[in-house]
């Protein structure tokens, strides 16, 4: 096998495809409704909220970082922004600036305290998470909005196909959304400056600091970055449920940390790709929908992604204490 | 000759400590030049000052290229041409080597990233000094020597005219020293001035043109280097006179503390024997990369060997892990003290005690207070350890203070076999004589001690006798008086 | 040579360190100003009661989250750890427990107790050897085993809510021993075995040393494996007994319940002095941020505030804690005119040049 080829078959994000291949292998064979354009557009859907929360916490986890505040930020974006919506006309474009800057002004306020306080953005983050959340639920008592406009709860959509029976498919705001988020997200990694600088701050703060990286600024940048696009994915959510709670996204931020982790994010920071993100939201995405297109009784589909996290998890370390026993070797002249 | 840079009347202070006093300098263009000095003499605070992260006070001169700078920021240093490459390298492990070397290309507000720009500016740098690295690996794959050149590329693509290195060497082998040498002048035929931080004196010396030692702060003097060696180096640094003599030895007729025999480690050593009686100090040398500390780790339970056997008085071993070692006697302070020997954020007296706190308990396994700080003070005391409060975080004593407390630490133990890895690395040339004296002492209340290291004049002047190592396999065994320091110096290089 | 005494041990003096003067300082005035405003509600029988009641079951949960940030990590499958342990009790308690509650029922009781705390105790075998063992970071593996454990519960519980408990359980959720709560009484026979742990044995010596530097504890000749499965081990029955606390308070357990304690007990014991990097952090520490976050929540709910500000007052308050060691740092830093580099300053440099 070509030298080039064998390097690729070997990473994270390959092993992650083989896994998913066999996992779409099965139900191909297993359930005729697996294979079908309406069950991809529906597991695209439902997923799109994670996916683009993914795509914000990949950039800020591999910076060094973390961010569990993301949950409450998109929940305070999204009731103020439908409440808005429904007391003023604004339409797509002020519903979207509401959300993106609140998402904004949130993270950058988490960018501020990871920059100045001298504790971990683990700690800061979960501070102000409880913050963001606390004042929301005492403004609004914690009541559901089930009432949002009509051009909302109608959403934008590009009709592709009409089967027999007049169903519409359509590729819709989710995923428009979500394939924007990830290209935007894949972009700046890969092709600007910043996102070289990104990686950077997460593989040396010190040396970043030392060639002249303003990495005060970058905490600036991913942090509002991820609450941007918190915003965005809480009218992506709320779209698809068409309605808004306040307390629905709180509590989900761990399944989040779970699919960037799984797609081959370090925590300790440096490395991360947007490509092993989506494959880590696809492998979960297709195991919940197996297990409910295969019958299991959607109450174990919880815990069959706890054993998934696991597994992953251990595969790594494995991976990892296997390349540093080698860089060991080879370091040491 | 002009000069490059002329540093005239530098001072500084922070709060109420003096760090440099008067300070002047001139680095001429072109020159290898070298900073001596130890720890605490001010050689960092000038540095920062050449490169613009303090400020000198009022009445210091810069002038550089023969123009008198108001003041020198980090910014102006850079652009200036003076670019200084730490002892930690401020690599990007997780980047490219073109990355690293054209990292300056990624600074600067947002932009497409121009990847054949940057593998331009990297082969370019590379060409410079005719060094062939692979552009799209990434540096934590390199080997230190590796990055080494991937640091000095970086200045070079900065367009530095001023290089400053500090202890580029100690991780080097001796092939890799040399060539890090060679390309030094290679750089100063470019006319690029370099200055060399360095603590490894006969190197310093191989290729400084001048060496400017400072003591407390104070410069001594500006010497050419012809015209200076290590032991008068050392003189000035200290202000103390060096004058070893050989201890070597008849072998004592006490019993065999440990006995190695046909040792082998595959990828690491082969074959090794020999035997330590007690109150003998054996030293083990050789290059980097001979296998010493491997076999080390091995007699220490952290590296099982794959054939051979070990005895420890004469009863063979073999070791699960290092609690096996320890429990039969043998301790080990490794060569990186800061990661390895200490747990530096904690206290002196957590550090003393950690391996010995299962034997500190009464008998409801709790820890109690007079055997713990009889412990302490015990260790403080014997080893003459300077602290005025043992509950300080370890990080801050001195190198040499602290290379005590790991000592300490060992002793508690009660040890027959004592290893140590490189003892001196990173003590002042002053605190290495406390440390020398405490092996002797040791040696002779009957422990038996494997001192591994380098340096050679260490090793000659300390030991009873040198065992050498080459590519894991003995290369020799020498008794110091028995030969010369030159021989045994041969020996290793050859 | 040197007088003064190693901290090594419990005393009184060592336990007065500055972040417990800290936590002082912030909970005397706030006792006072308190007192001031709600004194007699607050303060009085019913308010103190009502502290009395509801503070142990998070306190466990802090305690539960200490050990691990201690050793450097971290354990996020406390809660479901604790729902496991109460969901199983109720299930016992539903499923056989006799019809009258003699002496042989509150011995059924124990018999149950201890069968949940076994099944938590697995939980904890299985997060220590992933960590300990295998190597997989500590957030990543009680990640994992949180997902699995809280699946597991709702897979066999569908989500539902088991009720309706015997009455010696009611006794210990809600009843009184001499006046005060069985509840807090339980947890202060936790609290001081775990303190001697911590502060008087050698594992709780060199789980703190492995928190700052494992490598070097290990080489130092400590068990540093069998200490993290000691560890996580200890987190998932703290967990347990929290969880016991839990179902005996509320009459009732579900997979769900508590999810928002997680964040809280990592505030708590970060606010309390616990260090997110492993190496340092005080019971007494973890005790004192408590009685702040206890007294907060308890007073405002007495001043008519929503229940909800008081997760924002607990946020909020970290942020400003955490600001105010800043703030003295940059002072201190201030005052004493940045000191030069002692050899201690001067950045220490591992062999291979990284800087611990």
């Amino acid at each position: 096998m070509p030298e080039p080829f064998k390097r690729l078959a070997q990473t994270h994000e390959a092993r992650l495809l083989l896994v998913i291949l066999a996992m779409a292998a099965i139900l191909l064979v297993a359930t005729p409704e697996f294979a079908t354009l309406q069950n991809l557009v529906d597991v695209l859907s439902a997923n799109a909220f994670i996916g683009i929360m993914s795509a914000g916490l990949l950039v800020v986890i591999i910076t060094g970082g973390i961010d569990l505040s993301f949950a409450a930020t998109a929940s305070v974006a999204q009731y103020a922004a439908l409440t808005i919506a429904n007391r003023a006309g604004i339409g797509w474009p002020g519903v979207f600036a509401i959300a993106l800057a609140i998402g904004l002004v949130l993270g950058l306020l988490n960018g501020v305290f990871v920059n100045s306080l001298r504790t971990s953005a683990l700690i800061v983050t979960i501070a102000t998470m409880n913050v963001f959340y606390g004042i929301l639920l005492t403004l609004t008592h914690g009541a559901d909005i089930f009432a949002l406009p009509d051009w909302f709860n109608a959403g934008i959509e590009f009709v592709f196909h009409t089967d027999e029976q007049g169903a519409k498919l359509a590729v819709n705001f989710q995923i428009i959304t979500v394939c924007v988020v990830f290209a935007l997200t894949w972009l700046l990694l890969k092709r600007t400056n910043i996102g070289r600088q990104i990686y950077a701050v997460g593989g040396n703060p010190e040396a970043a600091q030392r060639v002249g990286f303003r990495v005060g600024g970058i905490n600036l940048l991913v942090y509002g970055y991820m609450g941007a696009l918190a915003g965005v994915a809480s009218l992506v959510q709320a779209q698809f449920v068409q309605s808004v709670s306040p307390t629905a996204l709180v509590g989900r931020e761990l399944d989040v940390v779970a699919a960037v982790v799984i797609g081959g994010t370090s925590l300790s920071g440096g490395s991360g790709t947007v490509l092993g993100t989506i494959l880590g939201v696809t492998l979960i995405a297709i195991l919940k929908n197996g297990l409910i297109l295969l019958g299991v009784s959607s109450y174990w589909s919880m815990f069959s992604t706890g054993l998934v996290i696991i597994g992953a998890v251990i595969m790594m370390a494995l991976e990892t204490r296997k390349h540093r026993v080698v860089a060991e070797k080879g370091g040491a002249a | 000759m002009t000069d490059f840079l002329q540093l005239e009347g530098v001072s500084k202070a922070f709060g109420g400590v003096r760090a440099l006093s008067e300070v002047s300098l001139a680095l001429r263009t072109g020159e290898v030049h070298c900073l001596c000095g130890q720890n605490g003499c001010g050689k960092s605070t000038l540095i920062k000052i050449i490169s613009g992260v303090h400020r000198p006070e009022p009445g210091a001169r810069i002038r550089i290229d023969g123009e008198t700078l108001a003041q020198l920021t980090p910014a102006e240093s850079t652009r200036r041409g003076i670019q200084v490459i730490y002892q930690d390298l401020s690599l990007f492990p997780n980047l490219t080597v073109a990355e690293n070397i054209a990292v300056g290309l990624h600074g600067g507000p947002v932009k497409p990233v121009n990847w054949k720009r940057i593998r331009q500016v990297a082969e370019a740098a590379m060409k410079r000094i005719q060094v062939q690295l692979p552009a799209e690996a990434k540096v934590a794959d390199l080997a230190i020597a590796q990055k080494q050149l991937v640091a000095i590329c970086r200045a070079l693509a900065a367009d530095a005219r001023l290089v400053i290195m500090d202890e580029p060497t100690s991780s080097l082998t001796r092939t890799e020293v040399d060539a890090l040498l060679a390309l030094t002048l290679e750089l100063k035929r470019k006319g690029i001035t370099i200055v060399f931080v360095s603590h490894r004196l006969d190197e310093v010396l191989e290729i400084a043109d001048r060496v400017t030692v400072l003591r407390d702060g104070v410069k001594l003097g500006t010497y050419d280097a012809k015209e200076v060696n290590d032991r008068k180096l050392a003189t000035l640094m200290t202000g103390k006179e060096f004058n070893y003599a050989c201890v070597a030895r008849d072998r004592p007729p006490t019993p065999t503390v440990i006995e190695v025999k046909g040792l082998s480690r595959a990828g690491d050593y082969a074959d090794i024997h020999f035997d330590v009686r007690a109150g003998e100090i054996l030293g083990i040398t050789g290059l980097l990369g001979s296998g010493r500390t491997e076999l080390a780790l091995s007699l220490f339970g952290m590296a099982p060997p794959d054939a051979g056997e070990i005895r420890v008085f004469d009863r063979p071993v073999r070791f699960r892990s290092n609690r096996d070692a320890i429990a039969q006697g043998i301790a080990y302070v490794s060569e990186d003290r800061l990661a390895l020997g200490l747990v530096l954020e904690q206290s002196i007296a957590a550090n003393l005690t950690m391996s010995v706190i299962g034997k500190l308990v009464n008998r409801a396994g709790l820890i109690q207070d007079k055997l713990f700080g009889a412990t302490v003070r015990r260790g403080i005391d014997e080893l003459m350890i300077k602290t005025g409060n043992a509950g300080n975080p370890v990080k801050t004593l001195s190198g040499g203070n602290q290379q005590r407390v790991v000592i300490a630490k060992w002793l508690a133990t009660n040890p027959r076999l004592l290893i140590l890895d490189s003892p001196t690395v990173g003590v002042d040339i002053s605190a290495k004589d406390g440390i020398y004296e405490v092996v002797k002492q040791l040696a002779a209340h009957g422990l038996g001690v494997i001192m591994i290291s380098d340096e050679i004049p260490e090793v000659y002047y300390h030991c009873h006798r040198v065992l050498v190592m080459r590519s894991g396999r003995l290369a020799g065994e020498f008794v110091p008086g028995r030969c010369t320091e030159t021989e045994l110096k041969e020996a290793v290089d050859a | 040579m040197s007088q003064a005494q190693p901290a090594a041990t419990g005393r009184l003096r060592d336990r007065l360190d500055a972040t417990n003067l800290r936590l002082l300082c912030v909970l005397v005035p706030l006792i006072l100003i308190l007192g001031y405003l709600e004194g007699d509600k607050l303060f009085g029988v019913a308010g103190l009661r009502s502290m009395a009641f509801q503070l142990p079951e998070l306190g466990l949960l802090a305690l539960a989250m200490m050990i691990p940030m201690l050793s450097g990590g971290i354990d996020l499958s406390i809660i479901s750890t604790a729902n496991l342990c109460a969901l199983s009790m109720a299930c016992f308690m539903t499923t056989w427990l006799p019809a009258g509650h003699g002496a042989g029922g509150s011995l059924l009781l124990v018999g149950y107790a201890l069968a949940s705390l076994f099944l938590a105790a697995l939980v904890g075998l299985v997060n220590g050897v992933m960590i300990a063992y295998l190597r997989v970071p500590p957030m990543l593996a009680t990640l994992g085993s949180m997902t699995a454990v809280k699946g597991l519960l709702i897979g066999f519980t569908h989500g539902n809510v088991i009720s309706g408990f015997p009455a010696p359980i009611v006794f210990i959720g809600q009843g009184t021993c001499f006046g005060i709560p069985v509840v807090l009484v339980l947890f202060l026979a936790v609290v001081l075995p775990l303190s001697v742990l911590i502060n008087r044995t050698p594992l709780g010596r060199a789980v703190a040393m492995i928190g700052s530097n494992e490598r070097a504890t290990r080489y130092s000749g400590i068990d540093t494996r069998r200490s993290l499965l000691w560890v996580y081990l200890l987190s998932a029955l703290l967990a347990a007994i929290a969880g016991i606390v839990m179902v005996a308070r509320f009459n009732s357990a579900n997979a769900a319940y508590g999810e928002s304690y997680l964040l809280v007990a990592i505030l708590a014991a970060v606010l309390g002095g616990v260090s997110p990097l492993g190496g340092f952090g005080k019971v007494s520490g973890v005790i004192l941020s408590l009685l702040i976050l206890q007294l907060l929540s308890t007073a405002s709910i007495l001043l008519g505030l929503s229940q909800f500000i008081t997760l924002a007052m607990w946020g909020a308050i970290l942020l400003l804690a955490s600001g105010g060691i800043v703030l003295k740092g940059w002072l201190d830093n201030r005052m004493r005119n940045a000191r030069p580099a002692t050899p201690a300053d001067l950045p220490m440099k591992t062999l291979d040049g990284r800087i611990p």
